[in-house]
């Protein structure tokens, strides 16, 4: 695939001059270096003051971190976020698989109006999503009421202010919005599939799981790693979700997650420096994880086609 | 032998569509109830969110855009939304066009960098954005908004150009350049009229991801100068108790990109999916 250099130098036709590509590419670049380039590298640098955002920045080495790794309140949002990639990716990737493999079974039509139905949650400004599940979530919301009405009035409780189920509650609409999205990708992703291989698979045979084992999963590889990607980054950084439902977090600590604690410290707190080394973990994290999952992809690609 | 086949099957696919619809349900109800309670009267919250209003009550959009003040915070999201995608836009096509088209010294480095804007999160910006915005004395105003969404953009921008000029045929730039044109008339006035559905995409998404932005906007600036989701987040006092004004400000909220989705739905999901690494 890739070739040399000089090799790469001379594709370009005779009449390219290579270095126009600089002046088309400057424009964007000097904004993009501006607004994310150089906050990045101050977000490291930050990291290493006690700085409060306003005042002059002390240079404190990588005290902010050893606080960071005693500091409860960061661990407990982590795990948070660990257990919201259970509800937004996990969850949503497991659903979408099974909804995938029950339409591969079979033409069915009428398969344009789901996937645009099942997307929508995915478009919506999350604040949107955010209001309409608190309502629903409410003491004397749907939810609730659907519970008296089949008989279960000891389940009733004020979902998001519960201590032991917030979390639940919260994840759920992440499960809420992230299946579509998973789902579209595995359907795409299973209509690439060739269709010899569900007639060989017939032909041997095969019921409905080992023709799901054996065929439709391992076509949709590419499509699990990708939804992985998107709805594990979408677990770490959750904000908005959790602003809205919760008012950031609450009952208690019980739906704390990072990225809340990296406003309430550089902006409420003001301890900018803190909250930067806190963003700077978090980032890691999500590069570190999507950098692998891509990289098996494309080690994927290379190999042969299913 | 074959009937049971054949029977089978049918109820397998009745069974999927069951399956199916329900997860439709679960999916547009919650928006179809928040539309149906925008037009109620507070008293008739309690037939539930999906009965009908009585009468189609237009006084509570009239509360929410003058009251809540929906309609400063909608002036700020256009405000906001069109330069950036406007700008962002047009950045992105030209060095989409150079990293798709063009092969010089160090392309490889300068597209890493580029993608890098991806996968960082906004946290990873913010603090030191805001430090900057307070220096420049540019927060507070939107320039604090636009300029960062238009380097983010320009990031998933540049990515979608290039795979799109990467997959034009050569033959094009070759005959226009036998017709005299240069690099530059070979972008606009060749490649670009031929890149509509590619731009279409991105418009779209660029909209509805500035449109929906929110912790950008909540840091950033106060008051008027707030966008709608932010504006809706952080509504209290009367209004914000006021169910059915809420419900009329949500379907504000939500209504031009809901409109966009209708007709351009095919572009949302392209580029969603299309395995860009972008939230």
């Amino acid at each position: 695939m890739k070739k040399s250099f000089w090799k790469r130098r001379f594709d370009n036709p005779p009449y390219i001059r290579p270095h126009h590509a600089y002046l088309f590419i400057l424009p964007g670049l000097i904004i993009y270096a501006m607004f994310v380039l150089w906050p990045i590298i101050n977000t490291a640098r930050y990291s290493l003051y006690d700085w409060t955002g306003f005042s002059d920045p002390t240079f404190i080495g990588f005290d902010n971190y050893r606080e960071l790794w005693h500091d409860e309140d960061f661990w407990l949002a982590l795990q948070h976020n660990a257990f919201f990639v259970l509800f937004f990716s996990i969850l949503p990737i497991m659903l979408g698989l099974f909804l995938t493999s029950l339409m591969t079974r079979g033409r069915l039509r009428g398969m344009a109006i789901f996937r645009s139905g099942l997307f929508i949650p995915q478009v919506m400004s999350s604040v949107v999503v955010g209001i309409i599940w608190r309502w629903l979530f409410a003491y004397d919301g749907p939810i609730n009421e659907f519970l008296i009405m089949v008989g279960l009035e000891s389940w009733v409780r004020p979902w998001l202010g519960d201590f032991t189920y917030a979390r639940y509650a919260v994840g759920t609409v992440g499960l809420w919005v992230q299946y579509g999205l998973c789902m579209v990708l595995f359907i795409a992703g299973a209509q690439a599939i060739n269709e010899d291989l569900y007639d060989a698979a017939r032909v041997a045979g095969a019921n409905a799981w080992q023709e799901f084992r054996h065929v439709t999963l391992p076509g949709l590889n590419q499509q699990i790693l990708v939804a992985f990607v998107l709805t594990f980054i979408a677990a770490l950084r959750v904000f908005d979700l959790v602003f809205v439902l919760t008012r950031s977090g609450g009952p208690g600590k019980e739906t704390i997650v990072t990225s809340i604690l990296i406003y309430q410290q550089a902006f409420q707190r003001n301890r900018a420096g803190y909250g930067s080394a806190m963003a700077l973990v978090l980032s890691v994290i999500i590069i570190t994880v999507s950098a692998v999952v891509m990289r098996l992809q494309a080690r994927q690609e290379e190999g042969p086609a299913i | 032998m074959q009937d049971t086949a054949y029977f089978q099957r049918k109820a397998r696919n009745a069974l999927t569509y069951a399956l199916l619809i329900i997860f439709l349900i679960a999916a547009i109800m919650p928006f179809i109830g928040i539309f149906l309670t925008a037009f109620k009267t507070t008293s008739e919250l309690i037939d539930g969110p999906f009965a009908l209003p009585e009468t189609w009550r237009w006084e509570n959009f009239t509360n929410a855009w003058e009251g809540a003040q929906f309609g400063r915070y909608f002036r700020s999201s256009v405000i906001v939304v069109v330069p950036v995608v406007v700008i962002a836009t047009l950045l992105s096509t030209m060095s989409g066009y150079a990293f798709g088209m063009i092969r010089f010294w160090g392309d490889n480095v300068l597209l890493l960098l580029i993608v890098l804007g991806l996968m960082v999160p906004s946290e990873a910006v913010i603090i030191p954005l805001w430090q900057v915005m307070g220096s420049l004395g540019l927060r507070n105003t939107y320039w604090a908004l636009i300029l960062p969404q238009v380097a983010l953009s320009f990031a998933f921008g540049t990515f979608w150009m290039r795979a799109h000029f990467k997959g034009m045929p050569r033959e094009l730039v070759d005959a226009a350049v036998v017709d005299g044109c240069n690099t530059w008339q070979v972008l606009w006035r060749v490649l670009f009229p031929l890149s509509r559905p590619a731009l279409l995409s991105l418009v779209v998404l660029l909209f509805m991801w500035t449109w929906n932005e929110f912790f950008l906007v909540l840091v950033m600036v106060t008051g008027d100068l707030r966008t709608l989701p932010v504006g809706l987040a952080l509504l209290r006092g009367r209004y914000a108790a006021d169910v059915p004004v809420m419900a009329a400000a949500a379907t504000i909220v939500s209504l031009p990109v809901i409109v966009l989705y209708v007709f351009f739905q095919r572009h949302f999901i392209r580029g969603m999916v299309s395995g860009a690494i972008k939230e």
